[in-house]
């Protein structure tokens, strides 16, 4: 083998274990480490494991917002207009974060079946909703692109009291 | 009036960039040596109606011209003069017209600076740089049109989204701009290179300063985007592996790579077609990073726009550039010859295996940006790809990184020893474990992974003041000899010792900021006082603050031997938005970071954040950025070919 052969099969593997090594991590990764957009609908629905990270996106639900005496932790209501689920949060709340407007909640579904969120995410301002949450609302056939967001107690989810 | 000019202005360059495009490229074909000539005109020419363009732009943000679409849609008449004119890029058309400005101004400097190279080649890579031109200018007059009309004219416009309104905008893009658009000159010098056919080792020389500055630029950009988002989010997060910090962090990575590539085309003359290969790749990574970003396939504060035509527009745009490229680079790189062996422990052979780990890197960051967005073309669940993903991908890559990067520098060109270069870092890496040990003894319940980063960091740390001193020889020449080595050290030599070093640096900040951050949560009432990191905390309660066009609620806290911490919640009026701008009292150990909240039961929730060493991660990205600049000053690379030198020196200095 000449210099130069030895050298192309040396580049050669030692690109090929890169690669290898690359795609062994990316694999386990993308088999464990997704995150996946749920509606209110497809939570209750599919019921993911707690295991499994999942997004939650919706509407918050009007009157649905409790927080305990020390302020710490906050349970409400994301609503798709069809069905609603609890989610509990540990911590302050983004300053977007309204009854009624969109949100975004990170987390694992409990066996309970509510989500305890480790993130709540509202990065948007007050007319405009992630894209997910408008997709997971027009999925529920309640709400369509150009409506005004319905206010009050959301139509068609049951447990929408004021605590 | 001024706007039609502007708008006349814009069109003009579509039809200079076309020309540039065509003539120089036809010119140097049949070495007709005045239609190459028309290069370096059309290049100048083609800066200046673009920077008319942005003048005229400017212009109607300054005076509030609302009868602009885009001055309407996100400029406001109270807004402070300084947004008034950063809300020029704060859009989706201002900019795409900031990004012609720098695409056409890189060409500019190239057919002012660039005499040295030699007029064929000059002539192809500007026209290479037109062709791109006419690309985006293109884009720009047919599916967005900075100097569009209303009819008739409001009388108030919708206002730039509060948390633009921040002086960190007024620099981050610009700067991020020009690092992407920079890298187009390695794409056109590429190509240029292919179209001639051959790679000759000055081509790395020519191609180097434009990277370096592209490369610090860009560095410059992302750490600034970083620290925007450090304190403008009120989270205390610096990086968010969000789809649009990638889009600039994978630039970066192929420019970093492309940078230390290019090095061993000039010394040893080889590693050529992958050299071109990792030009052509890294600008296409920044079109593709415009894509994502301008496409509104995301959603995100940077997604202005989310027309699909426009997406559609620079996606054929990106195939064309990148494919097209991509095909010459087929046909030719075959015929490119390598020159020089080396063994497979060499500096050649670190370099080499830096470049494999950075492009592993970039495809992993690449493949989790886009993983979403196909799965969703494909109809498949929607999900999304979060620092977990990064953490088990990128993050293992970068290990090995490290440990290259302080080895690597100290093997000698063409053949080396692995065990000498090893016993050099020997004393270093046991400190460096030494290090570690201590941090795990000192704190309760460190982290691994953070602890694995600190031992990391301080061996390459080490690892750079080791070859530093043997390249100034410390031992032979005694402190004194060293220091007058270092003072005359070739500034190629020192600038990487300083963008190592700040990579160190940079590595500390984020194991510490990560790894060893405290917090505290809570609702606090007037007169409640918290502890953390020694510090001791005391609210005082909030007052409304009006702002030029925002009320701001201001959280006072009285720190002990600090003062008073100032907290705002803002209420922007147009559009109706808050922001919350976080307290920080910044130290070299770390960073107390406080934001208050909204009212809650008996008090206000407060988010109080210990961050040590934070202000490192950006201290490192300057310090690289400031070694790209140190290196970007070597004689080697001012002066340009060795055969023109003497001309070069009796000119004027410019």
């Amino acid at each position: 083998m000449t210099p130069r052969k030895r050298r192309r099969l040396t580049i050669a593997i030692a690109g090929l274990a890169c690669l290898g090594a690359a795609a062994g991590l990316v694999l386990y990764s993308l088999g464990d480490q997704l995150v996946f957009f749920l509606s209110p609908t497809d939570v209750v629905a599919k019921a993911p494991p707690p295991s499994q990270r999942i997004r939650i996106g919706g509407l918050v639900e009007q009157g649905s917002v409790k927080r305990s005496d020390d302020g710490k932790t906050i349970e409400f209501h994301v609503t798709d207009l069809t069905t609603s689920v609890s989610v509990t949060y540990h911590g302050i709340l983004p300053a977007l974060f309204r009854e009624g407007q969109g949100v975004v909640a990170e987390g694992n579904r409990q066996p309970d079946g509510s989500v305890l969120a480790a993130e709540v995410l509202a990065k948007h301002d007050e007319t405009y909703m992630p894209k997910e949450v408008v997709e997971a609302l027009k999925a529920s056939g309640r709400w369509k692109e150009g409506d005004p967001l319905p206010a009050g107690p959301h139509p068609g989810t049951e447990t929408g009291q004021k605590p | 009036m001024i706007a039609e000019l502007g708008h006349f202005a814009l069109i003009l360059a579509f039809v200079v960039a076309l020309v540039q495009g065509i003539v120089p490229m036809a010119g140097a074909a049949r070495g007709h040596g005045p239609s190459m000539k028309l290069a370096d005109t059309a290049a100048v020419l083609q800066f200046l109606l673009v920077a008319g363009a942005f003048a005229a732009l400017v212009h109607a943000y300054v005076t509030s011209d609302f009868s602009l679409v885009n001055v309407y849609g996100n400029s406001h008449s109270l807004k402070p003069m300084l947004y008034k004119v950063t809300g020029v890029w704060g859009n989706h058309e201002g900019s795409l017209l900031l990004w012609a400005l720098m695409l056409t101004l890189f060409g500019a400097m190239v057919a002012l600076f660039g005499r040295n190279l030699p007029d064929g080649f000059r002539a192809r890579a500007l026209a290479v740089q037109g062709l791109v031109g006419v690309g985006f200018l293109a884009f720009m007059i047919f599916t967005s049109n900075p100097f569009a009309r209303i009819d008739p004219a409001p009388l108030e416009g919708n206002g730039l989204n509060p948390i633009l309104q921040d002086p960190g905008l007024a620099f981050h893009p610009p700067f991020l701009y020009a690092g992407y658009v920079g890298i187009s000159i390695a794409f056109s010098f590429a190509v240029a290179a292919l179209i001639e056919g051959r790679v000759p080792p000055s081509w790395a020389r020519w191609v180097r300063p434009w990277t370096l500055a592209a490369w610090s630029a860009l560095t410059i950009g992302i750490s600034g985007g970083s620290y925007w988002a450090y304190y403008e989010l009120g989270w205390g997060g610096f990086w968010f592996w969000d789809p649009v910090e990638n889009a600039s962090l994978m630039p970066w990575l192929a420019a970093t790579a492309l940078l230390h590539s290019a090095i061993v085309v000039e010394k040893r003359d080889t590693l050529k077609s992958w050299t071109i290969l990792l030009a052509i790749l890294a600008f296409s990574l920044s079109l593709l990073g415009t894509f994502l970003v301008r496409s509104g396939v995301l959603t995100s504060v940077h997604a202005f726009a989310s027309d699909p035509t426009r997406g559609f527009f620079i996606l054929i745009f990106l195939l064309a550039v990148t494919g097209g490229a991509l095909t010459l680079y087929a046909i030719r790189a075959p015929a490119l010859k390598a020159g020089g062996l080396f063994q497979t422990v060499s500096r050649e052979s670190s370099l080499v295996l830096n470049n494999l780990l950075l492009a592993t890197a970039t495809a992993t960051v690449l493949l989790g940006t886009l993983y979403p967005l196909i799965l969703d073309v494909l109809g498949g669940a929607k999900v999304s790809v979060g620092p977990p993903y990064y953490n088990a991908t990128f993050m293992p890559i970068m290990v090995p990184l490290i440990l290259a990067l302080g080895i690597g520098p100290l093997l000698p060109w063409k053949r080396g020893s692995l065990l000498t270069a090893l016993a050099k870092v020997k004393l270093v890496a046991a400190l460096a474990v030494l290090g570690g040990i201590a941090i795990v003894l000192a704190t309760t319940d460190a982290p691994v992974l953070a602890v694995l980063g600190f031992v990391l960091a301080f061996f390459l740390g080490g690892a750079v003041l080791v070859e530093l001193a043997q390249r100034v020889q410390l031992a032979k020449l005694g402190p004194m000899g060293a220091f007058r080595r270092l003072v005359t050290l070739p500034r190629g030599a020192m600038g990487m010792s300083l963008a190592h070093f700040g990579m160190a640096v940079s590595v500390i900040g984020i194991a510490a900021a990560t790894g060893f951050s405290q917090e505290h949560l809570g609702v606090m009432k007037a007169g409640d006082t918290v502890e953390i990191a020694g510090y001791s905390l005391t609210f005082q309660g909030v007052e409304d603050v009006p702002g030029p066009n925002y009320t701001a609620t201001r959280g006072r806290f009285e720190v002990e031997g600090v003062g008073t911490l100032s907290p705002e919640t803002r209420k922007f009026r147009a559009p109706p938005m808050e922001t919350t701008e976080a307290a920080i009292h910044s130290t070299p150990i770390g960073d107390l970071y406080v934001v208050v909240g909204e009212k809650t039961g008996p008090g206000y929730a407060t988010r109080i954040y210990w961050k040590p060493f934070v202000m490192w991660i950006w201290a490192g990205g300057i310090m690289m950025a400031f070694g790209g600049l140190v290196s970007l000053s070597d004689r080697r690379l001012r002066v340009g070919a060795p055969v023109r030198r003497a001309a070069a020196q009796a000119q004027p200095a410019e």
